[in-house]
């Protein structure tokens, strides 16, 4: 954008113009009229174009603040405290603000990533495919490595070549299909997570 | 959580956060709670306002400390001989609240006259196997009968027939003493074991000077009993340790001698540090146990079969005593229509663990190629795990490994930005594992619940789809499931029938195929098999397989069809009674207070009006109260069992027994059985440690789970090599393994970089300022870091000589924007025996000025 060229004399009126002192000297209200300027005329809020708010749990540590995440186009562009919890009446840590940043970090992944054995790189791979491989592996894994019995004869039906390890950042829900995938499915014991770090 | 588990019968806080506001004392110990735990701290600093006093004790002056009352420094790792002498305190001044202690705890139960402890046994407990380095308790047991514990493992080891023994339970009460003269009853017995937990031991032992010792025992008994209550909080500082589950044991009978349990405004909050941590112990990511509590089955124990497990796991006496109604919902939630009685509803196709399969071993077991294949979900052990190193190395010898977060971690990209790849010990091209990194949606990008700290269960809306290919971990699970049942639909094997009969109903809600949480949470919840109608609560379960529910205690939270109770977001407004029951669901039952019975007293009256809760209405003949009731709501304060019925369950616990999961009803002081390193918390020395044990010729902890091996070598008690204590912990900005706010420019930017806090005493020393390179080591590896030299850490005097305390944070790694060496480099692999929680609060290391010559590590 181009700017109108200006004199020293037009900034210093225009300051004063601006400038909420003089205007409270004149008696203006300093919450309301004295506190205009061409900067304030042009303020918006800051959600006024979101299209979508939903209630959230702060992804970080367990007190578990209520979050509200405002969003425009599928994008969170505003997250903050929810003024009805009885936990953080509205307030969040300087963890809990950075939900935002979280949400939309630079570094986030959006595909895929395959590094082949002994390679040197990462390959990004189709979703699709990935979920065949995953599922290959853990079967081929699971079959070469089952016990149905020890030696003296007790049935353990468990495999000690699978492990899964996470949980405690994952919904309830999330827990629950681990442990009856992995375990109750697929017969792991070596199933963990920070519940111990 | 074993320590509150055995203590009270739950392992969980017994109180809302917000219910701090209402303390009378809050101590704080074992936590950095300002810091780490900022929003929860409002509710003490609102205490404070009202006029309670805040204690705070610790190894670091935080500003916790700063807004504390009174501060106490203590040694890291003596938290024992501090909290055994306000044991102590409170028994020889007479300043426990006698009517509650009583009435609610096992204060007055007799112990078997063979039962010994470390005052007669220079510093172990009686039933002690040295080359098992274990123990048999069966000394430890009631009086002629033996005592399940609430815990997943109802079954301890003993010589005797435990179960047989245990059925005595429904044959009569526990002998008990009310005058507390009896030599074997637990007030005599603790009088014993306390007696040497004298102040000026607890002075010698853990350097904070017996003066202000003594004010905090003061202000704790004056802030406690009918008119006032005082709460604990906690965090990892306390479980950090391999007495971990014992120092949380400390508290919780210093707060049951108090009569602060169940009560407004007292009782132990636990401050967990993953925002599902509690849920996913509830329904565990975890080796041990099944959902809500349940124990795994395991081979070392008499679960040969489900007839065999429900005997050996089903308390005679107490609540638990339903136990064969969970077990058997969910099975059947688990297996469906495949699970029937003839097939024992396919407890065979449960696996059955052989040993410890937690974290700490499973970490050996990948470093030596008995694991191959591996899922990350949403942790970074690279950053996170002991003996960093070793980590990072057995990663190498994995086949496969899938992780799935929402950045690239340093556990991913161990294959070519790992220490054994920087070191030259291995390159890419020698590392064979085939690497998956997978993109995940977080909260907000997905809908589900998180279970915080006190238990609450809060479901979170899907607002926004997670970048790209991101998808949630149920929509991993779900559509990796559905693939594996579709490659073994054709097997004949029995080995594959679980896979086949798993019960796999969850419909797919969007285009991208995410499954409906909501059907999972209604599993959870449990529903009628057949019609598929929700369970109301646990009550509604059977145990002939016409319902099935996937975790018992948290019925209740999708009672109806339609009805999400964790979405619910009704507070009570000003005025209100400050329960909050409209706002989302605590599990079990919507209870906010555990163990509320017994804020009113044994005819059923509050112990004051101040501090009322619960309370006995003779004309309804039921309880009452703000809070949903833990206790059954119309058995009277005055009910006795009829012992000649031989009563089993509740019919067992008269009507002044608020700890109903326990098996006699009472808050356990000392522990019979569920622990497996002592029935009274006793200090010993961290594994390492630079003095030896002031108290006992017993060093450190007999039963603690040591794996001595050349990649995991331990420093020696005393070793002058290692002569300072390292305690590692956390900052305001950084969370766990870094990577949710490493990758976050705000949080990395107010946090950049790594360092380790120096007293300014040792930095005189070495002539080190803040901002100087220091290099610390430990038997496992070495770091450089930078020094801040700060009085926050002081030097103790520990019997009669100087020791030095260095804190390191331990969020950093070489990714993201905030970077810093690996803390976890210098820790080691050994675990507490109840938990094999490792012990990275307090261990020694050595400090030089300078930098690392072959690069960072």
């Amino acid at each position: 954008m181009s700017r109108d060229r200006r004199t020293p004399f037009n900034r210093v009126g225009e300051f004063l113009n601006q400038w909420s002192v003089p205007r409270q000297m004149r008696g203006a209200d300093h919450r309301t009229d004295a506190a205009r300027s061409r900067m304030s005329e042009t303020l918006r809020p800051r959600l006024e174009d979101a299209d979508r708010v939903g209630t959230s749990i702060c992804p970080y540590c367990a007190v578990g603040c209520a979050q509200l995440v405002y969003a425009r186009d599928g994008r969170a562009i505003h997250v903050e405290g929810d003024p009805r919890s009885p936990i953080n009446e509205g307030t969040l840590c300087p963890k809990g603000s950075a939900t935002i940043g979280w949400m939309n970090a630079p570094d986030r992944l959006s595909k895929v990533l395959h590094r082949a054995p002994y390679s040197d790189r990462w390959e990004e791979k189709p979703l699709d495919w990935a979920m065949d491989r995953i599922a290959h592996l853990t079967r081929q894994t699971r079959d070469e490595t089952f016990v149905e019995a020890l030696p003296g004869g007790e049935t353990v039906n468990h495999t000690l070549g699978l492990a899964s390890l996470g949980g405690a950042t994952l919904d309830n829900e999330e827990n629950y299909a681990i442990k009856k995938l992995f375990g109750g499915g697929l017969g792991m014991v070596w199933i963990e997570n920070q519940a111990r770090v | 959580m074993p320590s509150l588990g055995t203590s009270y019968g739950r392992g969980a806080a017994t109180l809302a956060q917000w219910d701090l506001a209402k303390s009378d004392c809050v101590v704080i110990m074992g936590s950095n709670m300002a810091e780490n735990h900022p929003i929860a701290f409002r509710f003490v600093m609102q205490a404070k306002a009202k006029g309670a006093a805040v204690v705070h004790a610790d190894p670091r002056f935080t500003r916790t400390s700063a807004l504390a009352d009174i501060y106490a420094p203590v040694r890291a790792g003596s938290d024992i001989a501090f909290l055994g002498g306000i044991i102590r305190y409170l028994l020889e001044n007479d300043a426990w609240f006698r009517d509650y202690a009583l009435a609610y705890t096992n204060l007055s139960t007799i112990i078997r006259d063979d039962f010994q402890g470390p005052e007669d046994l220079d510093g172990v407990f009686s039933g002690f196997e040295p080359d098992m380095k274990a123990y048999f308790v069966d000394s430890w047991q009631y009086e002629g009968m033996a005592v399940p514990s609430p815990r997943s493992e109802h079954h301890p080891q003993t010589e005797m027939d435990f179960t047989a023994c245990a059925g005595r339970m429904s044959e009569k009460p526990p002998h008990r003493d009310p005058t507390l003269r009896h030599p074997q009853c637990v007030y005599q017995i603790m009088r014993r074991h306390y007696a040497r937990y004298t102040p000026e031991m607890v002075e010698r032992v853990t350097g904070c000077r017996k003066e202000t010792f003594l004010k905090i025992c003061e202000t704790l008994a004056r802030n406690s009993g009918r008119e006032r209550t005082s709460a604990f909080c906690y965090a990892v500082g306390w479980t950090h340790h391999s007495t971990g589950v014992q120092i949380i044991r400390a508290a919780a009978i210093i707060q049951a001698l108090l009569g602060n349990v169940g009560r407004p405004g007292g009782g132990i909050l636990a401050l967990r540090g993953h925002s599902s941590i509690q849920g996913s112990t509830d329904i565990p990511t975890l080796y041990n146990m099944l959902p809500g509590y349940l124990a795994q089955p395991n081979v070392n124990k008499s679960h040969g079969s489900l007839d065999d497990y429900l005997k050996g796991e089903t308390p005679p006496t107490g609540w638990w005593h339903n136990e064969p109604k969970y077990v058997i919902s969910l099975l059947k939630a688990w297996y469906g229509d495949r699970a029937t009685a003839a097939n024992d509803y396919g407890f065979d196709w449960v696996p059955k663990i052989i040993g410890d399969h937690s974290q700490l071993p499973m970490t050996l077991a990948i470093r030596d190629n008995v694991i191959k294949g591996m899922f990350l979900l949403g942790q970074n052990p690279a950053i996170g795990g002991s003996n960093s190193r070793l980590v990072q190395r057995g990663l190498a010898e994995l086949d496969w490994l899938v992780v799935r977060d929402f950045a690239e971690t340093e556990t991913a990209a161990f294959w070519y930005q790992g220490c054994p790849v920087r070191d030259g010990e291995l390159a890419p091209s020698d590392i064979k594992t085939e690497v998956f990194l997978m993109p995940a949606s977080i909260a907000g990008e997905k809908d589900g619940t998180f279970t915080n700290t006190h238990r609450l269960v809060q479901w979170h809306d899907k607002v926004v789809d997670g970048p790209g290919d991101s998808r949630s971990e149920l929509w991993f699970i779900h559509h990796l499931a559905k693939r594996l049942k579709a490659l073994y639909a054709d097997s004949r094997d029995a080995r594959d029938r679980p896979i086949q009969a798993l019960n796999w109903p969850y419909p797919e809600v969007d285009a991208r195929g995410e499954p409906d949480v909501e059907a999972v949470l209604k599993e959870i919840n449990g529903y009628t098999c057949g019609d598929e109608t929700p369970v109301g609560t646990f009550k509604d379960l059977k145990d002939d397989g016409s319902t099935a529910c996937g975790c018992w205690i948290y019925s209740g939270v999708y009672p109806k069809e339609g009805h999400n109770q964790a979405r619910s977001r009704k507070a009570d407004g000003p005025g209100g009674p400050g329960t909050h029951l409209g706002w989302a669901f605590a599990w079990p039952a919507n209870r906010r207070t555990l163990y509320n019975r017994a804020s009113a007293d044994l005819d059923g009256k509050p112990w004051s009006e101040e501090k009322t809760l619960v309370w006995w209405d003779a004309d309804k003949e039921s309880w009452q109260s703000p809070d949903a009731i833990d206790f059954e709501p119309s058995k009277a304060p005055g009910y006795q069992p009829d012992w000649n019925q031989k009563p089993e369950g509740m019919d067992a616990l008269d009507g002044g027994s608020p700890f109903i999961m326990t098996a006699d009803g009472k808050a356990a002081l000392f522990v019979p059985s569920g622990l497996k390193d002592a029935p009274l918390p006793t200090h010993y020395e961290p594994i390492e440690s630079p003095v030896l044990n002031p108290l006992y010729a017993q060093q450190s902890v007999p039963t603690a789970k040591r794996w001595n091996r050349e990649d995991n070598p331990y420093h020696a008690p005393e070793d002058a090599q290692y002569p300072h204590i390292l305690t590692t912990y956390r900052l305001t900005e950084h969370h766990s393994g870094g990577t949710p706010t490493r990758s976050v420019p705000s949080t990395a930017e107010l946090q950049p970089e790594g360092f380790c806090e120096i007293p300014p005493e040792l930095a005189a020393r070495h002539g080190l300022r803040t901002g100087d390179w220091v290099v610390l080591e430990t038997s496992r590896g070495a770091v450089e870091t930078r020094a801040l030299v700060t009085s926050r850490l002081r030097p103790f005097e520990i019997d009669g000589r100087a020791v030095f305390q260095i804190g390191m944070p331990w969020h950093f790694g070489w990714r993201g924007y905030a970077t810093g060496d690996v803390a976890n480099v210098l820790t080691s692999i050994v675990g507490d025996a109840n938990t094999t929680m490792h012990e990275n609060k307090a261990l020694t290391c050595r400090l030089r000025p300078g930098r690392l010559s072959g690069g960072r590590r």
